[in-house]
């Protein structure tokens, strides 16, 4: 089963057309690299599926994304259900202006009714999410304080947490490593890992051993064009495609 | 299946948000019906007087016929040579208080005394300049005067906006100069004043319908009911002489002339107005240009 499957994908910015005819299929709680140089589309392609895009003026989509079965650019497909089931963690990390606690109760209070959302279950909800991301121990005490006082780490790993009370099935990292240190990018690497088979993870990283470590399928794009993709390992040892050899030997910028 | 279908939970805030929009619109309506309005009410009262004439010829007949050119060139002159004062100063002072001032507590009192000054009403202005310009500099009841006054009242204003444009020029910039081997002025001049000027350039544009629109300034201290200028020449007034200003005529016909046709004060708002747009959509225009060209 896939939880992410698009057909014939094409994305126009104005004139410049980012994404040409992307037929991508994506496994159902595995972890899916989006590997390419810069400029090559799949920050827009990860930014496709949830359709947080669309407030780009100028923007235009043709094809098909079906997320869970679904084609997302159906008319009943709620915006608002569809980024709940599919959370994005950005580049950068963007803590809410407000404290470790108020982040990641934020989208609770959005999605769940009110009768839902008494003090009991936000600080088991909190307590959770902090646990599933390694982060319980370090803040626990400290659960009012603004996020933004945080470490890098911490924040990207609070970005994470704050995600998962909403039960999401599907996550996507555009680059979630790149402001991070050794050891940071280390332990969020873990933290994917771990969710192995809990949750679809959609990874856009620059760096093509992250790709190697964090990812059991790889899929490389070139200007807009998915050139290849399957497995990981043999995208990377055998390549079919020699613009594919060429990235992963490290040739072309 | 879908799983992304409308809940009814999804649905309230549908509904929440569409009369959230809808308000947003209601209120903006709410404004603009009345500035139609009051815009079209004018133009149609003021239409008999619309004419070439009434922009090119004086008053006669104790204001009662006749145009506003007199008013119309000293408002041109007014709002030029304040401007001129105001902007230079008021930016260097800005430049100064973001750029080169230390963060110590005088400064910070200074920076609050700026927006104290941006809220002071204009007669209090009015009143520092009889004293200032006309009694204390001996410049007399004079264009100078006025125009210096309305400088004064503008300037802060003028420091207040440039300084938010200068601070939303990233430190980065800034620094890539310093890295370089900029001094801080060369800094100023060839990165935070080109990136800030679309700012400045706003917070300027503002102070222009101020300048044209403010009357207890200019009241006190140079603008007069009457003046007779010589016709055909574009610089009539010399600096030491009163004036007649736009704001001034449209206050003294409506209150201290009597038997004016309605038309005629209609008319002068329409012209004053349509100054204020016509200053406003240069000044836009450049700002547009300056973006557009990478900045």
């Amino acid at each position: 089963m896939n939880a992410i499957e698009t057909c014939q994908l094409s994305l126009w910015y104005g004139t410049f057309q980012a994404l040409k005819g992307i037929t991508l299929e994506v496994e159902q709680g595995g972890i899916t690299a989006l590997i390419g140089p810069s400029g090559c589309g799949k920050t827009t392609l990860l930014r496709c599926c949830n359709r947080i895009n669309e407030r780009i003026p100028s923007v235009r989509t043709t094809g098909e994304i079906q997320i869970l079965g679904k084609n997302i650019y159906d008319a009943d497909v709620s915006l608002l259900e569809l980024r709940k089931l599919a959370g994005m963690v950005f580049q950068r990390p963007n803590p809410l202006p407000m404290s470790i606690y108020e982040n990641i109760v934020f989208g609770m209070r959005l999605h769940a009714p009110p009768e839902e959302r008494t003090r009991a279950v936000l600080d088991q909800a909190v307590e959770k999410a902090l646990t599933g991301t390694g982060l319980w121990d370090d803040l626990k005490d400290k659960l009012h304080t603004p996020a933004i006082s945080l470490q890098l780490e911490q924040q990207q790993k609070l970005c994470i947490a704050r995600l998962l009370p909403l039960q999401p099935e599907i996550i996507l990292m555009d680059e979630p490593c790149a402001a991070l240190d050794i050891a940071g990018t280390e332990s969020i690497e873990q933290l994917i890992r771990s969710w192995k088979g809990v949750y679809t993870t959609l990874i856009v990283t620059h760096n093509m051993a992250q790709a190697r470590r964090v990812s059991s399928h790889s899929a490389f794009m070139l200007s807009g064009e998915l050139v290849e993709n399957g497995l990981t390992e043999p995208l990377f040892t055998q390549p079919k495609d020699p613009r594919t050899a060429e990235y992963v030997s490290g040739h072309l910028a | 299946m879908n799983r992304f279908a409308t809940t009814p939970l999804v649905q309230a805030k549908l509904r929440q948000e569409a009369l959230a929009s809808y308000a947003a619109l209601g209120m903006l309506v709410c404004i603009l019906l009345p500035l139609f309005g009051m815009v079209g009410d004018l133009v149609w009262q003021a239409a008999p007087s619309l004419t070439w004439q009434f922009l090119t010829t004086a008053p006669t007949h104790g204001m009662r016929e006749g145009g506003v050119r007199p008013a119309f060139i000293g408002t041109l002159y007014l709002v030029t040579i304040s401007l001129a004062v105001a902007t230079p100063i008021g930016v260097l002072a800005a430049v100064y208080l973001t750029e080169y001032a230390q963060d110590t507590w005088f400064n910070r009192a200074v920076n609050i005394a700026v927006l104290n000054l941006a809220g002071v009403p204009s007669i209090v202005h009015a009143l520092f300049g009889l004293g200032a310009f006309v009694y204390a500099a001996q410049l007399g009841y004079s264009i100078l005067s006025a125009s210096l006054t309305l400088a004064i009242m503008t300037m802060p204003v003028i420091i207040a906006s440039t300084r938010e444009a200068l601070l939303s020029v990233p430190r980065s910039y800034r620094e890539a100069c310093w890295n370089l081997g900029a001094s801080r002025w060369q800094t100023i001049r060839a990165i935070v004043l080109p990136n800030a000027l679309s700012g400045i350039l706003t917070g300027v544009i503002l102070q222009v319908s101020r300048a044209a629109g403010e009357t207890a300034p200019i009241m006190f201290t140079g603008a007069v009911f009457y003046k007779a200028i010589q016709p055909g020449t574009l610089l009539p007034y010399a600096l030491d002489e009163q004036c007649m200003a736009l704001s001034m005529h449209l206050y003294t016909l409506s209150t201290q002339t009597p038997g004016v046709a309605a038309s005629i004060p209609n008319a002068t708002a329409v012209l004053l107005l349509g100054l204020v747009f016509l200053v406003n959509s240069a000044a836009i225009g450049l700002r547009t240009f300056l973006r557009s060209r990478g900045k």
